[in-house]
């Protein structure tokens, strides 16, 4: 079975990165949410971010 | 005063000990408090947080610490109290309010997680979803302004894993009877949708609803999928699930006009299977969709109707006219064209999704000699003008042009409500609108559009006149707005409320050509 076929058998659970109010939709409908804190990377900052990537 | 607590080679999770964290924050006493490992990441956060003191020092990653800035011996006491307790109470609670920064976190509080659904920033998106579907779960990505080329990485990653990643600009699904985003309450039945317009899939699920249906599966791709740079890997990936998936016996697919040689492999697809199979290519070539022996479409509740047939084993037939009786119909047409004044010649369409615009202006198309509009349907009626509108005209009110600085008209209807205001005037005959509720939307945009309305008429009553106005409504009645409830704003101001998209259309088309004649 695909895993798109395995997920429409399974509870939907959902990780939400942005906007809170999806999740907060989801909650209502009992529906398992996690809201993510999602902040980018370095604060968005490209040259920070830069050098980030050359740490890792 | 600094007070530190360490216990040697205990480990407990990360997620578990920000979440005690936070908690001992709250404890009177305490001026701040971090609770974890000794990783280097967290000695450093220690030393930023000013909670630095000589014992750290011998601190590993192995090692359990508090540490505190707290008025007194008693108050550090308490908190060790407090720690143990809530150590001891081990499982994190889902659904508590902490929100964890990174995916591994995320992860680790939910490690059953099947879904994420992301609307960061599309300049973002790529690196993020990337990880997300190496981490194995199926993506909603709602976000825009994310690349073709990003966008192509993403579903062939997505396609390789056999994984959903639905979007970019993916406004609407309903995953397993959940709705996702936008999207309405549709009760679940044998119908699957692969969509590629958003409201254009809330139509057809919404009035799958209404006509006593219900919906399987509705899996969104993002309107470029169709389009010959992605090839339309989602509605095929869709389509292949459909097709395996026992719940769901007819399958629709919903989508401007694809690429030639992409609608030439959706089609040809569609002869894998026994399941019968609608497609509605907004305003595309029926034959072709006929040859390969699927259902073509003339309107998106045209294929809710002939999806709901098939669901019920009935021969579907073409939906071309109206719900009510034609004498009513008629009997309603007198009744509008008499509050008309000879110099009340043209109509406006204001909407808010942009695939009911592009069906309004389809289904008019040839009758009033040509639309203006900001997404016209050949060049000649582009809008040069967005601010002097003269002539016929429709707009869809979702595009940029109106959205800078603003959420999208279907969160927030103060864009349509101004142009309620400069739009309409004494030359308007006939008002066109849609009303879009469900989840995802403004929670009473029906009382907005009814504000407008009445400010319009106040407007137009100096100057002796009215106006005709005509909506309907996409939702349905379990809607957190509520079918009925909205509809009984609309009327209550006078708005005729038709049961689709289309015969609200075909309704202003009856209207304006004796308008016109």
């Amino acid at each position: 079975m695909s895993k798109i076929n395995e997920l429409f058998q399974k509870e939907l659970k959902v990780i939400n990165m942005g906007l809170e109010s999806f999740q907060k939709d989801l909650k209502n409908q009992e529906v398992e949410a996690l809201q993510m804190n999602w902040r980018p990377v370095a604060g968005g900052n490209p040259k920070l971010r830069a050098l980030l990537d050359r740490l890792k | 005063m600094i007070q530190l607590d360490v216990r040697k080679n205990s480990y407990y999770d990360s997620v578990t000990l920000m979440l005690i964290s936070k908690d001992i924050k709250t404890m009177e006493g305490v001026k701040e408090v971090l609770v974890g490992m000794g990783t280097e990441l967290n000695l450093e956060l220690v030393e930023n947080l000013g909670l630095g003191s000589p014992g750290l020092s011998d601190v590993s990653a192995n090692d359990f610490f508090i540490a505190a800035d707290v008025d007194s011996n008693e108050v550090m006491e308490a908190v060790i109290l407090k720690v143990d307790e809530l150590l001891t109470q081990k499982k994190v609670e889902s659904g508590s309010d902490y929100q964890p920064v990174t995916l591994e976190a995320a992860v680790e509080m939910m490690p059953d997680a099947n879904m994420a659904v992301v609307s960061i920033p599309g300049q973002y998106a790529e690196e993020e979803v990337s990880k997300l579907l190496d981490k194995d779960l199926h993506v909603m990505l709602f976000s825009d302004n994310v690349s073709v080329e990003s966008e192509l990485k993403l579903k062939q990653k997505a396609v390789e894993k056999g994984l959903l990643m639905m979007g970019p600009d993916c406004g609407t699904a309903i995953i397993n009877g959940v709705p996702l985003a936008f999207a309405n309450v549709v009760r679940r039945g044998p119908i699957g949708i692969v969509g590629a317009s958003g409201t254009g899939t809330q139509e057809v699920s919404a009035l799958i609803d209404k006509f006593g249906s219900g919906c399987s599966q509705v899996i969104g791709t993002g309107g470029r999928d169709l389009k010959s740079e992605i090839g339309g890997l989602m509605m095929i990936q869709g389509m292949e699930a459909l097709m395996a998936d026992p719940q769901t016996e007819v399958i629709v697919l919903i989508s401007k006009p694809p690429a030639p040689e992409v609608a030439k492999k959706i089609l040809a697809m569609t002869k894998e299977t026994d399941k019968p199979v609608v497609v509605d290519f907004i305003g595309g070539d029926p034959e072709a969709i006929k040859e390969v022996g699927a259902y073509a479409c003339i309107t998106l509740e045209d294929a809710a109707l002939k999806a709901v047939a098939l669901a019920k084993g009935e021969m579907p037939t073409d939906a071309t006219g109206f719900t009510q009786p034609e004498a009513e119909v008629d009997a309603m047409v007198e009744a509008q064209l008499a509050k008309l004044k000879p110099d009340q010649k043209v109509f406006r369409g204001l909407y808010t999704g942009g695939t009911l615009a592009d069906e309004a202006m389809k289904v008019l198309g040839n009758t009033l000699g040509g639309i203006y509009s900001n997404i016209p349907l050949s060049p000649e009626f582009e809008l040069k003008d967005l601010d002097n509108l003269t002539g016929n005209v429709c707009l869809d009110l979702g595009e940029d042009q109106f959205t800078v600085g603003r959420p999208h008209p279907m969160i927030d209807p103060s864009t349509r409500s101004d142009r309620f205001a400069t739009d309409i005037d004494g030359t308007v005959a006939v008002c066109l609108v849609d009303i879009v509720i469900g989840y995802g939307a403004h929670e009473d945009p029906a009382a907005e559009v009814a504000n407008s309305i009445a400010d319009v008429r106040r407007k137009l009553q100096k100057e002796g006149k009215e106006i005709v106005v005509v909506a309907s409504i996409t939702g349905t009645a379990n809607d957190p707005q509520g079918l009925d409830a909205s509809k009984a704003t609309l009327e209550a101001q006078d708005i005729i409320v038709m049961p689709s998209n289309a015969q609200a259309v075909r309704l202003v088309q009856r209207i304006m050509s004796k308008v016109q004649a």
